[in-house]
């Protein structure tokens, strides 16, 4: 579904993310997991189009991203409260979303009804613009508004942050029916290992903008990352000795 | 204390990447602020020797101090629209060890600092000097100064009271209108006449010091009302949370008509109804539309057949101008966004073409009772009515594809310069001065049916090419789509 070549991003002559060769099959679930400035945005930015690449392309779905705007119908992002128009209330965010890809009111209606746990009773029908939602609540609305129009990837920046632990473990039920049920190429990006563990079929860890290990899910995963970052943290702290 | 907040203001001012992008801007304020002073220090020195020339058997002391209460109300209305209580980003500063009151006190005293409360004495102290050159007495001319300052301040923090009431109202306008109007309406009908009170009391002061401590008194009274104002809502609860604001909500449904433009037409809409910035911009259409009232009622500009052009082009075009130079600008906040979702660029940017257009046109509608100055006025309206729809709608939209700043919608307009850049003003050579010297030239050279003629003309050659040149205006917006996501991500 997605195969990144070559890809690098520079600003300045520092170098932010390199990856040479990077997979995606459809219906995936994967993880991206490192620390600040590691490049996690930064790959989903040039994957959106939202960044220049300095060399190498990103294909989605055989279409190349920075040539063609055709990826745009089947791919749907949230990456942070800038995507959301803070003027609106989340209905009529809900449905501008539907009206640019071409789903009706009752489309819509039908997909936020089956949040309605989710929201928790305090997005739809409040009378209130998205700009004075809190954090959480702006959140769930955007990811909300990334699942409108059946896309084929979903693509979320640290999806689980500013979220109350309810809304996490719904949030995980969700996206694994995405992917399990419904094949959606989920992405997703997190600081926390153990929800991405438990949501994520694949893990890749970036490091200083590269990839420097590339996991398959199973039990002992989430030991082996929490010993690759405290081993980080111990080498840190030597290094400051 | 005050060293550290002096130094926070210092290096917030010069360090925000507004000031240091906008060099050529801040240099021409500072231009307009030295011309404003300029003005005022001959306005000062005219003031004495014009009224001795116009009056020479009264007092120029005494008429400037009878006309104070006026220049009082003036001085507060200016204020209302312009000066804004200086801000301080305090979120930060409530949980360390600083005491609230420094922080009220600070604020305020650095409102005492404003450019509006400087430039009177420009005026004040020209006067004054001339008054002692012509052999008043020094101590009374001191007072009287004094004075001059003392009242300055009143009006500076009556102002503040005056917003703080004003910014929870619905009609704005409503705390000013009252003041204003209620001390020039009891004072114009003579029951309270604050003329008489306000002169006799500064004349008063000069010659009796001891009169000096009403105003102080007052000045005093305001102080402590600001301070207790501002201390109330030194709290997260208070102001420092932005207010939660019940959706108005409209019908919206009748832009189906528009086809598949519809979903950007109704977020426009939406945009200009929903933001302080925005909505300020609407209101200020009013002035675009009542502009050509300032110079129609004089026989001199009616005329000045050249200026009919002008005029026709601003008022109907005043919307076009002001909306469409921050063309996307509007949409920084969620620029990201749109582009990642699978939008035909194109109609995003021909849904604000036709609020564009629909505007000059209702602006034109709205402006058909000029033809009482003239039917040749309606029909250089007219002709500049579609000069605006055929060219400059197109040309707007072009030189947006060069806007690089950020706008913040929850900022009043008047006198905000966010999101302003060279371009805006370089925008306004072709848009306004362009159509006024085809039609003044033309005018002048052959004749007035061949100078609309030919500025209908141009707009309908805008208007058949509408596609070609919106394909053209699209592919410039595209090729800058990287530059604009990053300039729009970052704060000013």
């Amino acid at each position: 579904m997605i195969y990144t070549k070559d890809i690098s991003k520079s600003y300045n002559g520092v170098q932010v993310l390199k990856i040479d060769e990077l997979e995606i099959p459809k219906g995936q679930s994967f993880g991206l997991v490192g620390n600040n400035g590691a490049g996690k945005t930064t790959y989903f930015s040039l994957l959106l189009d939202l960044i220049n690449p300095s060399t190498g392309t990103i294909t989605n779905n055989s279409v190349v991203v920075s040539k063609s705007e055709d990826w745009k119908p089947f791919t749907s992002a949230f990456i942070d409260e800038t995507f959301l128009i803070g003027y609106l209330t989340p209905e009529e965010y809900f449905y501008f979303i539907g009206d640019l890809r071409g789903q009706n009111k009752a489309d819509v209606d039908r997909l936020t009804a089956k949040f309605e746990d989710f929201f928790n009773g305090e997005i739809i029908g409040k009378k209130k613009y998205l700009r004075d939602l809190s954090k959480g609540n702006q959140k769930k609305a955007g990811i909300v508004a990334a699942l409108i129009g059946n896309p084929e990837v979903i693509i979320l920046d640290e999806p689980f942050a500013n979220l109350d632990p309810t809304t996490q473990i719904r949030l995980k039920q969700i996206l694994k029916d995405l992917a399990e049920k419904q094949g959606v190429t989920v992405l997703v990006s997190s600081h926390d290992l153990m929800h991405v563990t438990d949501v994520c079929e694949r893990i890749v860890v970036l490091e200083k903008g590269e990839v420097v290990k590339d996991l398959e899910t199973n039990p002992t995963t989430l030991k082996e990352l929490e010993a690759h970052f405290a081993k980080s943290a111990v080498s840190v702290s030597e290094e400051e000795e | 204390m005050i060293k550290h907040f002096l130094s926070l203001e210092w290096k917030q001012y010069f360090r925000s990447s507004y000031w240091q992008k906008n060099i050529a801007l801040n240099i021409l304020l500072v231009f307009f602020a030295l011309y404003l002073m300029a003005i005022f220090i001959v306005g000062g020195i005219g003031l004495y020797y014009g009224l001795k020339e116009v009056y020479p058997n009264q007092d120029p002391f005494i008429i400037v101090s009878k006309y104070m209460f006026y220049w009082f109300l003036v001085d507060l209305l200016l204020r209302f629209f312009m000066q804004k209580l200086p801000v301080m980003s305090v979120k930060p500063l409530l949980t360390l060890p600083v005491k609230r009151s420094t922080i009220v006190n600070f604020v305020l005293g650095k409102s005492a600092f404003s450019f509006f409360n400087i430039l009177p004495l420009f005026l004040a102290v020209p006067f004054a000097i001339c008054l002692s050159i012509n052999g008043y007495d020094t101590t009374a001319i001191l007072l009287w100064v004094f004075t001059v300052i003392v009242i300055t301040f009143i009006s500076n923090f009556l102002n503040f009271i005056i917003e703080a009431y004003s910014a929870e109202l619905t009609v704005p306008l409503l705390p000013l209108l009252i003041t204003a109007g209620g001390l020039y309406g009891l004072d114009y009908f003579g029951i309270i006449s604050f003329t008489e009170i306000v002169g006799n009391g500064v004349i008063a002061i000069t010659q009796n010091p001891i009169f000096i401590l009403v105003p102080i008194t007052i000045l005093i009274v305001l102080y402590t009302l600001n301070y207790k104002l501002l201390k109330q809502k030194l709290y997260l609860d208070a102001s420092l949370q932005s207010k939660v604001k019940e959706v108005n909500a409209s019908d919206l449904s009748w832009t189906k008509r528009f086809g598949d433009i519809a979903p950007f037409m109704q977020l426009d809409l939406k945009l200009i109804w929903r933001n302080k910035r925005t909505k300020s911009m609407a209101f200020l259409m009013v002035i675009g539309l009542l502009y050509g009232l300032f110079f129609y009622p004089q026989p001199i500009y009616r005329d000045m057949t050249f200026m009919f052009a002008f005029i026709g082009i601003f008022s109907t075009g005043f919307f076009l101008i002001n909306f469409g130079q921050f063309i996307p600008a509007w949409d920084s906040g969620y620029y990201k966004m749109l582009m990642s979702q699978n939008i035909k660029y194109e109609q995003y940017l021909r849904s604000k073409w036709i609020l564009m257009t629909m505007s000059v046109v209702v602006m034109f509608v709205l402006g058909i009772p000029y033809v009482y100055f003239g039917y040749k006025i309606l029909i250089a309206h007219a002709a500049a009515a579609v000069y605006n729809i055929g060219v400059n709608t197109h040309v707007i939209m072009w030189g947006g594809s060069f806007n690089r700043k950020k706008i913040d919608l929850d900022k009043k307009a008047a006198f905000n310069y966010q999101g302003t850049g060279a371009v805006q003003w370089l925008i306004g050579i072709p848009l306004m001065l362009v159509p006024m010297a085809i039609f003044g030239l033309l005018d002048w050279l052959i004749g007035f049916e061949v100078a609309v003629a030919v500025l209908v003309l141009a707009g309908g050659l805008g208007i058949l090419l509408h596609k070609p040149l919106m394909k053209g205006i699209t592919q410039k917006y595209l090729d800058s789509k990287y530059k604009m996501i990053a300039a729009f991500g970052k704060d000013s």
